[in-house]
């Protein structure tokens, strides 16, 4: 590992000034990810700034905005602490299930909800710093694109970067409809919807999301919804635990008599930002219940992706987990 | 210093291993080397392997640290000082920077108790666990470490008596090589307390009702303990040692030494034939 400065702050501002005035220092806050990425020589920041002293761990109900009666999470809190606390279990057991989905217990004991928001892509191209990639070094090329691509992108990808992102809590976030709230240079907070923090490759894959150098996550806000009685978050993956998934899929439905009032499915192990399932979602509102339906939506969602030479398998398998999940969600999201 | 005039008595052994000596000497001498002549030949070899060793002692003695020593025998860069609870004892420390939790346990605390096996956080082996969570020291700067309480897989017992869970690795053989094992106990001590406030695991059946405590299945165990990779397999007896110690109910060992018509087989004749 390369030598670098390690300083510790105590508030916000001193974080975010600290990080922002140079443009290769970085916050430290569960490390799990950086530390692996700084040992493989892929991050080589000259500062890290310890964060973790900062008061950003509450989780409690959003009190005033329009998010009123939903949940906040602080970007600080570890993802044990946000996976098993009574407000999410009760009212957001998707997001549960699905921040219990990844990594190990270890890991989710130490890594931060924000932490898991910037964490990067697994893309063994990406890892491999004698590997052309465009996201460690923009310009040398993509490995992945005619290589080994099996755990890449079907969706959204550009012929710079076939990476994607993975995580599973952000699956269940953009599922949610999330909003990121960043403290930047200027004091002053900017709020984010979670469908626009994480970003498409393009021709900047190095771009992971829309945070600015400095900027702070300091909490999730969750709006609050009535999917808690028919959500469920399926991971499917090489092993049976700890692994990261080939595809995942969170789907929740609100139901009003027979019919589906409203649905969110979004999807993990598929793109470079954890993907909304838009098509599938249009279809199932005011339709009913059914498998059948299920099937379409998947096949109607199914139908933009792009498959890359050894990752054709997930197209079927997306089709499939979304089928699954939404059955699952309708047997109250018990395994 | 020994006093060099007392007599040196000799075991039984070291006397057949100086007789044996002599007599190669005396051989010697029967083929034109006088005794004396040998000895010589002894002592100059002697004098060189010395004289080596002094030269590498030399040129390991040349080399002058950078500027940021604290004491120690080797350069650190961007000193941070770090005072931490290790198993209840306060240890303060002078780290580089990029010292991990688990290179400062096992290089500078000389608790080598903890494992590094793959050092990027997918193998488990540096399992310890920090103010009661369970956490991967090689993912951990030493120097984040300030004020904490870090308890590894030497301060489990209490003295000479084992902490139930590592006498329960014993009972069940959880281990071969043992080289996980000290995070596999790390990792499953925690677990207990895990289960213990109610916590889930993607395996939980319905996340909504919160049990005051859970109790785990095998299939709950094997979920919570898939960060601690066993290269062995020794899976199904490490689940019957967490099983045993998370119930408080005796769980059946499923091996035993050999007995007396166990040994016997081997005792075959037909058997210890060449070939068979």
């Amino acid at each position: 590992m390369r030598p670098f400065k390690y300083t510790k702050v105590n508030d916000a501002a001193n974080a975010v000034q600290a990080v922002a005035a140079n443009a290769n220092s970085k916050f430290l806050a569960g490390g799990t990810n950086i530390l692996d990425l700084m040992k493989e020589d892929v991050e080589r920041p000259d500062v890290l700034v310890d964060i973790t002293q900062l008061n950003l761990t509450q989780i409690k109900t959003v009190s005033e905005g329009v998010n009123k009666g939903g949940v906040s999470i602080g970007g600080l809190g570890k993802n044990t602490d946000a996976a098993n606390h009574p407000l999410i279990r009760q009212n957001f057991p998707l997001l549960t299930q699905a921040i219990l989905a990844g990594a190990s217990a270890q890991i989710r004991n130490m890594a931060t909800n924000g932490g898991n928001l910037n964490q990067r892509t697994r893309c063994s191209y990406f890892y491999d710093v004698a590997m052309p990639c465009n996201k460690r070094e923009p310009g040398t090329g993509c490995g992945a694109l005619e290589g080994v691509n099996r755990m890449h992108a079907v969706f959204g990808w550009s012929n710079d970067c076939v990476a994607v992102h993975p995580s599973d809590m952000c699956v269940a976030l953009v599922a949610l409809d999330a909003v990121v709230k960043v403290q930047g240079t200027d004091g002053a907070e900017r709020r984010i919807p979670f469908i626009d923090y994480h970003r498409l490759p393009g021709n900047t894959p190095q771009k992971d999301n829309n945070l600015n150098q400095g900027e702070l996550i300091t909490a999730i806000e969750i709006p609050k919804n009535n999917y808690a009685d028919k959500s469920y978050y399926l991971k499917v993956r090489d092993r049976a635990s700890y692994a990261f998934a080939l595809v995942s899929v969170a789907a929740a439905l609100e139901i009003n008599g027979n019919k589906i009032k409203q649905a969110r499915v979004a999807m993990g192990g598929v793109a470079h930002k954890p993907w909304r399932a838009t098509e599938a979602e249009k279809f199932l509102t005011g339709k009913e219940a059914t498998e059948a339906n299920f099937k379409q939506a998947a096949e109607m969602e199914m139908k933009q992706a792009k498959q890359l030479e050894y990752n054709k398998f997930k197209v079927e398998l997306g089709k499939r987990a979304i089928v699954r999940a939404l059955m699952q969600a309708m047997n109250g999201g018990k395994v | 210093m020994e006093d060099e005039s007392r007599e040196i008595k000799l075991t039984d052994d070291e006397q057949e291993l100086l007789n044996e000596l002599l007599d190669d000497s005396a051989k010697l001498s029967e083929t034109g080397e006088s005794r004396r002549q040998f000895l010589r030949n002894v002592s100059a070899a002697s004098a060189a392997i010395l004289a080596t060793q002094m030269l590498a002692e030399q040129k390991i003695t040349a080399y002058t640290p950078t500027e940021n020593v604290s004491g120690a025998s080797y350069a650190i860069e961007n000193g941070v000082k770090v005072v931490m609870k290790v198993n209840g004892a306060e240890k303060s420390l002078n780290v580089d920077s990029r010292m991990t939790l688990l290179d400062a346990l096992r290089e500078r605390l000389e608790l080598t108790g903890s494992k590094k096996g793959c050092d990027h956080g997918q193998c488990g082996a540096c399992t310890v666990i920090i103010e009661g969570r369970r956490v991967l020291s090689c993912l951990t700067l030493a120097a984040t470490c300030e004020g904490k309480e870090v308890t590894t897989i030497e301060g489990l017992a209490k003295g000479d008596a084992l902490h139930p869970m590592q006498a329960a690795f014993i009972k069940h053989d959880g281990f071969q090589c043992g080289y996980c094992t000290p995070g596999q106990i790390c990792s499953a001590v925690a677990l207990l307390s895990e289960a213990k406030n109610g916590e889930a695991s993607y395996v939980t059946a319905d996340v909504r009702t919160k049990a005051r405590a859970v109790q785990l299945s095998d299939e709950e165990i094997r979920e919570r303990m898939s960060g601690n990779i066993c290269r062995c397999g020794a899976y199904p007896n490490i689940v019957a040692a967490i099983k045993e110690v998370h119930t408080g109910k005796d769980v059946a060992q499923t091996w035993q030494f050999a007995g007396e018509t166990g040994v016997a087989i081997f005792e075959n004749a037909e058997m210890n034939k060449e070939g068979a």
